[in-house]
Parts: structure tokens; sequence; C-alpha cells
């Protein structure tokens, strides 16, 4: 009854005062919105990482030669060695977590079809490289393992290849292209994939035994690297284990000594690029919570106003029977009102923002409920912290003093 | 017989300012009864803030008793002396003192804001009742600015009798009102005290003294005199006899 009585007082204070108060609360305003809009990048930006390198293969695994290559001076492990097909079987016979497993080796090279030429990379692996890196076929079929075998001349070629060796909308399929003066019948073409995260062109590949290029094109007998795919996203880190295992007593590895191959998982790539973003979302919305609080400054200053311009009337409010509480609440309710309005109208420009970033800047956004919940009990307590030290000093005048005030 | 609503004994109050003692009240006694219509008269210095700040429990005294309504002020603490504003005293102000931009009805109101026992229904009632009572039933409405000096003087006496006060107290209610208005609003006054309402009056002006029943003279923190006025005057024939106001 009572607090419903300062809360009609506090809200006739504000309504008289509406100007004033749509001005302070435009601080509460901005900061709620930037909040909002900043963490809905950040996710937006976080999300489609993960999608991307999802669409990569969600449970790919990769192994790499040489040690991981965070280090300065380290090679880029493509003239390493160490990875031999020996290691390959070892471990499609002993890591049972992973489902599919292919030894990739990989070369640049000239792609050329009468008088087209496109510079492109040939990847010589085995049939499981479709199921590994989640693509499918666009026509065509893919080669076999007796193809493999024999290390036929057969290869399947991405859309970016066949844009550009068949300009004239020739079917590719069933036709000889030949890659660094080697021919190959073309027996598939790859579904588009598109540009990766990192801006690389997926469809530009040309796809063959991995027994064909290592002999044919590249003249190596070791593997540029293996990849493979867990069984399910959450046996991943376990798998990662498993071929660790594998890989260090297949080289020999005695206790001491580093592992001299890389093996990493989609996941922790996605962590790597997952917490850049989150780096970058954490300054953004560094910058929108100083806004927020100088909002929470602005609530405090207009307090300070109203308290003072108001104290004849708080010694009048005293005089007929306002106890200190009532007057310290009504000045309280008075700043979160402004606080939580300022929220409430915050959170509604905050997705508007979000919204038109999605629809007129094409960044990915994605609002998180959490924000939202969250920077409106920010203000919430903004409104109590910097209500609270004005609404205490009103509540504390003395009766006499403040009805004599002028 | 006739209640006491005020018991003063041996009231003191001194201020401390810096290492000098002012006495302002030096030990004064005297009771107001139920019904009675007394002005409290003194120049400036005489301790008639002082005593009216007392009266109206928003000091208290350093020492001596004061009784009100059965009450001894003398221990309560903040939120009790708020209690007892709320429930036994109305108060009057020289310029006032209305909230700006609010309606009559709404500043009549606010003394029962703060009481948790009256309902909104009955708080709007009592607001009424009292705002026709000072005869401003045509006025519930218009804000104070829209209001003349007198008409916000009577919306301020309708605020103070809304809480069903046991004494009024008004602090040179008619200093800011010309002679035909303050006698206006004494006639009121004198109203108000037919109909068994006790008023305190303090003011500074020897004239509306002459329209109480008793006047109480304080000068140095002292009572000079206290006397009862056997010749009320009546303020509504003081009026009639005032010259006509052209028109």
């Amino acid at each position: 009854m009572r607090l419903l009585n300062l809360f009609k007082i506090a809200f006739k204070a504000i309504v008289l005062n509406k100007t004033r108060t749509l001005l302070t609360m435009l601080g509460i305003i901005i900061g709620v919105a930037s909040v909002i809009a900043m963490l809905a990048i950040g996710e937006g930006s976080k999300e489609s990482i993960r999608t991307t390198i999802s669409s990569m293969g969600s449970n790919m695994i990769t192994i790499r030669p040489g040690a991981d290559n965070s280090g300065p001076a380290r090679g880029s492990g493509g003239n390493v060695q160490t990875l031999i097909l020996e290691d390959y079987n070892e471990i499609k016979k002993q890591a049972s977590l992973l489902s599919y497993i292919t030894p990739v080796v990989n070369g640049g090279g000239q792609v050329i079809n009468g008088a087209n030429n496109w510079p492109s990379t040939i990847y010589g692996v085995n049939p499981e490289y479709l199921n590994i890196k989640a693509v499918g076929l666009q026509s065509g079929s893919m080669f076999t393992d007796a193809e493999v075998k024999s290390a036929a001349k057969v290869a399947l070629i991405g859309g970016t290849v066949v844009e550009n060796v068949f300009p004239d909308g020739q079917e590719p399929v069933g036709q000889m292209i030949r890659f660094n003066n080697i021919p190959f019948k073309v027996i598939g073409v790859l579904e588009e994939k598109g540009e990766n995260t990192f801006g690389q062109d997926q469809d530009d590949v040309v796809i063959a035994p991995y027994t064909t290029v290592q002999k044919r094109i590249l003249a190596i007998d070791y593997l540029n690297q293996i990849m493979a795919s867990a069984i399910s996203e959450d046996e991943a880190s376990e798998a990662v284990t498993q071929v660790t295992d594998v890989l260090r007593s297949q080289h020999k590895l005695i206790e001491s000594e580093d592992d001299d191959f890389t093996v990493r998982s989609m996941e922790e790539l996605i962590s790597t690029f997952s917490s850049t973003s989150e780096m970058l979302t954490v300054l953004l919305v560094a910058v929108a919570s100083i806004s927020l609080l100088i909002g929470g400054i602005g609530i405090m200053n207009i307090m300070y106003v109203s308290v003072k311009e108001r104290t004849k009337e708080i010694g009048l409010r005293m005089a007929v029977g306002a106890k200190g509480t009532d007057i310290l609440m009504q000045f309280l309710i008075e700043a979160i009102l402004i606080s939580v309005t300022g929220g409430l109208l915050g959170v509604i420009l905050g997705l508007g923002a979000t919204v038109f970033i999605e629809n007129f800047l094409n960044w990915p956004t994605s609002v998180a409920l959490y924000s939202i919940v969250i920077s409106f009990a920010v203000c919430a307590v903004t409104g109590i912290f910097f209500g609270w030290y004005p609404a205490r000093k009103a509540s504390a005048l003395d009766p006499i003093t403040a009805l004599r005030y002028e | 017989m006739t209640k006491e609503i005020i018991k003063i004994q041996d009231l003191k109050r001194e201020f401390t300012m810096g290492t000098e003692t002012v006495h302002a009240l030096k030990g004064i006694s005297f009771d107001i009864k139920e019904g009675e219509f007394v002005t409290i008269m003194g120049s400036s210095g005489s301790g008639k803030s002082t005593m009216l700040n007392i009266l109206g429990c928003l000091d208290q005294p350093t020492s001596g008793a004061y009784e009100i309504d059965g009450v001894s002020v003398k221990d309560l603490n903040r939120n009790e002396l708020a209690t007892i504003r709320n429930e036994k005293i109305g108060f009057i102000f020289q310029s006032y003192n209305l909230l700006a931009r609010t309606s009559a009805i709404e500043n009549v109101e606010l003394p029962l804001l703060y009481n948790s026992k009256v309902s909104t229904e009955e708080r709007r009632e009592r607001a009424i009742k009292a705002l026709k009572m000072v005869g401003l039933g045509e006025r519930l409405h218009h804000t104070p600015s829209q209001l003349s000096g007198g008409q916000q003087q009577r919306v301020a006496i309708a605020r103070s009798l809304v809480n069903n006060p046991v004494m009024i107290l008004a602090d040179e209610a008619t200093g800011n009102l010309d002679t035909r208005t303050s006698y206006e609003i004494m006639s009121l006054f004198q109203e108000l005290n037919k109909k068994g309402i006790t008023i305190t009056f303090v003011t500074h002006e020897p004239d509306i003294a002459t329209f109480s029943s008793r006047t109480v003279v304080l000068k140095d923190g002292e009572i000079m005199q206290d006397y009862l006025n056997h010749n009320v005057q009546s303020a509504a024939n003081e009026l009639a006899k005032l010259p006509k106001q052209d028109e």
C-alpha cells in the first residue's frame, strides 16, 4: 500500500519532468543498446566461424608432420617427410574412434584442357576423403579403392576448375584434362562449397587417388598429411589422443621427446578462432559498458539536481509525515524507474540496431538472451547504485532547514 | 473537563553555535485545551519559531516535557516524530508550500499518502470533503498556478485538515496575503474553530491575535503574557467593514 503510493509519487515526478527524464534516460538507452548490439555482433561472428568450420567437416582431425608450428622459425610441415603411408596404415588399424581416414598428398600445378588452363591444387586422397570433408558430388562418381590401388589416372574437379577449364559449359565428366602434363580422366564434379572463413576457395581443387599423385605428379613416397574424422564430435579429443599415441610409438619417440607431428581436431580450430572473436567481443562490450556507466552517472547527476531543487518539497513531505525511508524510497524508485525504463527502451533500440546491422551491413549477428538479461539487470543495479547516494542525502535532510530552503 | 491537547512543562531549547550556547527557550510552561484558538505572538528573536518547531514535532526540546494528545514527545526518534506529525498535526505555512504542477486534490491528499491505514478511495473522499470545507469544492483539479494566493492558502488549510489532526499549527498563515484575503482566511479559521478544531497560530501581527480566543506572548525565550481574549473579534464582521473593492 505504502510502497504503491511511493511508486505513484515517483512516477508523478518523472511525468512532470518528461524532457529531463528522457534526456537522462538517453545515456542508459544508448548504453544498453550498444551492449546488446555489440554482443550480438560478437556472438554472430563466433557462430559464423563455427558453422563454416563445421561445414569443412565437423569431426575432422588433421595430422601433419612436424611439431606444432606455433613457435618461430618452424617449417610449414610441407617439406618434412616424417609422415609415411605406414603411419596411415597403423592409425587406420589401431585408432578405434575414427570412422574415416585418408592419406593426403598435395601439390600445385596447371590444369589444362585444350586451350584453357588454370592454376590449381591437386589433392591425392582415398575415397573416404569425401566423407571426411562432408562434400558431395554434383555429377559423376568417386574413384574406387581398386583405382587407388592401380594408381589410375582419374580425377574429380571442383566448381572453380570447371568454370575455368570448361568455359563453354561442356559436361566435364568423361573428358580428359591434363595436370602438369599428366592426363587425367574426369570422373566427377564436386559440389560447390564456396569460400571458407579464411577466404580460401574450396572449389578450386582437383582430387585424384593418392597413389597416382604420389607416383606420377609429385614423385614422393611420404605423405603431406593424414585426414580423418572421429566417430562423433564428442569423441574428437579422445580420438586425437589415440592418434597421438599410435604415432608416437610408430615414430619410436621416447618420453622426453616432443611430438614430431601435429594432430588437430576441428574443435581446437574452432576454439582458436572463437577465442579471437571472443576477445574482440570483450573489447566491444567494455566500450559499451563505459557508455552505460556514463549513463549511470547521468542519472546520479540528475537525481542530485532533483534533490536540491526539491529540497523544500522534501521538507514539506517530512512535515506532513513522510519518514526518512519514505523520502529515500521515493528518490530511489524514481532513479530505478528512469534506469529500468531506459533499459527497456535500450533493449528495443539494441534489437533494432541488430536487425539493421544484419540487413544493411550484412554482418552476421546473433542476439543472445543472456545479453538482454544482463544489460537489463545492470540497468536496475545502476539505478540503485547511482540513485542511492542522492536519495540517501534527501532522506537525511533536516525538515526544518529543508522547509526554509529557498 | 475539556481535554488538554498540549502540555508543556518547563521547556528549554538551547542551540550551540560554535562555543556559544544560545538559549532560545528558557523554561516555558503552558497547556492548550481542546477547542482553543491560540495565537503565539512575539517579535523576531523571541523564540517563537523555535516554539513552533517544537510544537510541530519538527524539533525536540533540550529539556522539559512536551506532550501532545497524551504522547510524550521527548524520547521519540525521527520516524516516530514523523508519525506524530502525520496523524496529530496539520501544518499551514506562510508560503503555502503546495506542490507545483499538482492539482489541489492531490496536494490535499499528500499527508494521507504517508498513512498506510487510509485506502485510496478513502483518501480521495476525505480530500474532497476537506476542500469543500474550505470552499474550494469547485476547484479540485486546479493547480496552484491557476489559483489566487488566498485560494492556495485554502488548499493548504484543506491539506492540514485532511488527516483529522488534534491541532492545526499555522505559521504566519496570513503573512503573504493582503488585508482582505487575510481576513477571509481568519474567518475561515474561526469557522473551523467553531466546529471544534484546535488551532495554534504563530504570528507577529497584533490584529490577528484579536480573532483568537487566547494569546501567548513570547519575548527573549520566555512567556511575557498569556491571556484569554474575552472580546473575540469576528473576522467576518471586520471583512464586511472593509471598504468595498473596486469592481
